[in-house]
């Protein structure tokens, strides 16, 4: 069994490519919640965007990455959703299929490498509830963020398909919503939460993804949520980058900051905006930073 | 032809074999247990905003064997792959697979929408999906990140070779 606490960091490709605050406000809980989080110089894109091409060379390049775990022996922490499903299917699907894992072990065979189904991978989220423990998120806690009230967006892939991924309950999703209460904060609960962002329809219609994020917007908006907290780089992306751009092409309001969830986690543990990359973040969220520090004075 | 002829399915272009195909394959097994409920399109996001993206009709259409229609039809790359249907379908179809094995099989033909194409090269050139711009990896030095994976494109491309369709991707995308 692999340590408790002690992970393969697995960044993907969203993240180092223009998410960078996820990660740096992901490293710096996780390290005073007492995470290591241990570098691997070979890992490569998990594979999922291979696998509308070729299923084949994803399932390879999903082993490859927990091949290569298995033998620092250590379990897989990632910060994209994406990544986690993949692997995680990925690693289920080869251990059950004997057959479809020696093929594919013939392919590592090449590089050098076999798969044997003898670590984990898990999201970010995952592994802060179930390793790190809500108790321990709560003790970290300094600056309760009780007067700010938002609302949560989980990424499919964190939760679906649940055959595969067997985390939480795709149809009710709690474990953002404990994890942000955590936090001091007020997590509301709006109309259609649990639908998708529709990132990975961008490129191929964006009208149709925008569309998506726009309804989104809109019922976060009606219950009034100072801010989106999200914990996908892709959601993300969907809904910083794109926030602007909906407000002008449908005529609409919303100027909610989208957050990570490592960012409002990180305020409460008394981590300063700078250090979390607030200033990163494309929609303005200097409104509800001013109200979580005067509460944090007022404490 | 006006619209209506062409809509309208002829004898000729159904392929009673197809199904079969698609049920060999990962992901395609549970294709014939689809009883047509509408779960699927209803509770798809995309099926929402989109006026021609259904996936219970490219199940139907797989099922009846028209081949050269679903895999030619530009919807099939609308789906998000997020999962919904195949963890509401009745009949435990995973739908989301069912569409992926199709976009599989229009790729074999070179059928692959631009975006999917770059970032497939892209992994098979860099070992990464996007090709991570320098300014990106000199702001990780000042921000004191340790340095990115750097990838093992070599050790990729010997697993991957034998695998036919890296030579498709890679042609195509020069
Ligand atoms: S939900 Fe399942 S059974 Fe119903 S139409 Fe879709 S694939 Fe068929
Ligand atoms: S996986 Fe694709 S077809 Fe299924 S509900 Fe999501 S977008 Fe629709």
């Amino acid at each position: 069994m692999a340590e408790k606490n002690k992970y393969l960091i697995f960044l993907g490709c969203a993240i180092p490519y223009r998410v960078s605050a996820f990660e740096i406000s992901a490293r710096k809980i996780l390290q005073k919640l007492g995470v290591e989080l241990v570098e691997m110089q070979e890992f490569n894109c998990c594979g999922l965007p291979l696998d509308p091409v070729s299923h084949k060379m994803m399932l390879i390049l999903a082993a490859r990455n927990l091949a290569l775990a298995e033998q620092k022996g250590l379990n897989i922490l990632t910060l994209c959703p994406g990544c986690a499903g993949t692997l995680k299917k990925v690693n289920k699907i080869l251990k059950e299929d004997k057959a479809l894992r020696e093929d594919i072990n013939s392919h590592l065979k090449e590089a050098g490498l076999e798969f044997k189904g003898t670590i984990d991978a898990k999201h970010i989220m995952q592994a802060l509830i179930e390793d790190v423990g809500l108790e321990k998120i709560k003790n970290a806690v300094v600056k309760p963020l009780t007067m700010l009230k938002v609302a949560e967006h989980n990424g499919c892939h964190v939760l679906r398909p649940k055959e595969y991924i067997g985390f939480d309950d795709p149809e009710d999703p709690k474990t953002l919503k404990i994890l942000i209460e955590a936090t001091g904060a007020t997590c509301l609960d709006y109309m259609d939460e649990t639908e998708c962002c529709g990132a990975p329809s961008v490129g191929i219609s964006d009208k149709v993804a925008l569309q998506l994020a726009r309804d989104k917007l809109n019922h976060v908006k009606v219950v009034g949520a100072q801010a989106l907290v999200t914990i996908c780089p892709f959601c993300h992306i969907m809904y910083d980058t794109n926030e602007l751009r909906i407000e002008k092409m449908f005529n609409e309001t919303y100027g909610i900051p989208i957050l990570h969830y490592t960012q409002l986690l990180g305020l409460a543990m008394g981590i300063s905006p700078e250090e979390l990359a607030f200033n990163e973040l494309r929609v303005d969220a200097s409104k509800i930073l001013k109200e979580a520090m005067l509460e944090a004075k007022d404490n | 032809m006006t619209e209506k002829e062409k809509e309208r399915i002829k004898a000729s272009e159904i392929d009673p074999k197809f199904k079969y195909e698609i049920a060999k394959m990962h992901g395609g097994e549970k294709l014939m247990r689809c009883f047509q409920c509408g779960t699927c399109t209803s509770d798809c996001p995309v099926a929402r905003f989109s006026e021609t993206y259904r996936p219970r009709q490219i199940i139907r259409m797989t099922q009846l064997g028209l081949r050269d229609r679903v895999l030619n039809s530009d919807t099939l790359w609308l789906c998000a792959a997020c999962f919904t249907c195949t963890d509401r379908c009745p009949q435990d179809v995973e739908v989301a697979s069912v569409i992926r094995v199709l976009r599989n099989l229009a790729a074999e033909k070179g059928c692959i929408p631009q975006v999917f194409r770059e970032q497939a090269a892209s992994i098979l050139e860099s070992g990464y999906a996007y090709k991570i711009p320098d300014l990106r990896i000199k702001k990780r030095e000042s921000l004191r990140l340790p340095p990115l994976p750097r990838g093992n494109p070599e050790s990729i491309r010997k697993t991957l070779c034998n695998v036919g369709f890296v030579k498709h991707i890679e042609k195509k995308g020069e």
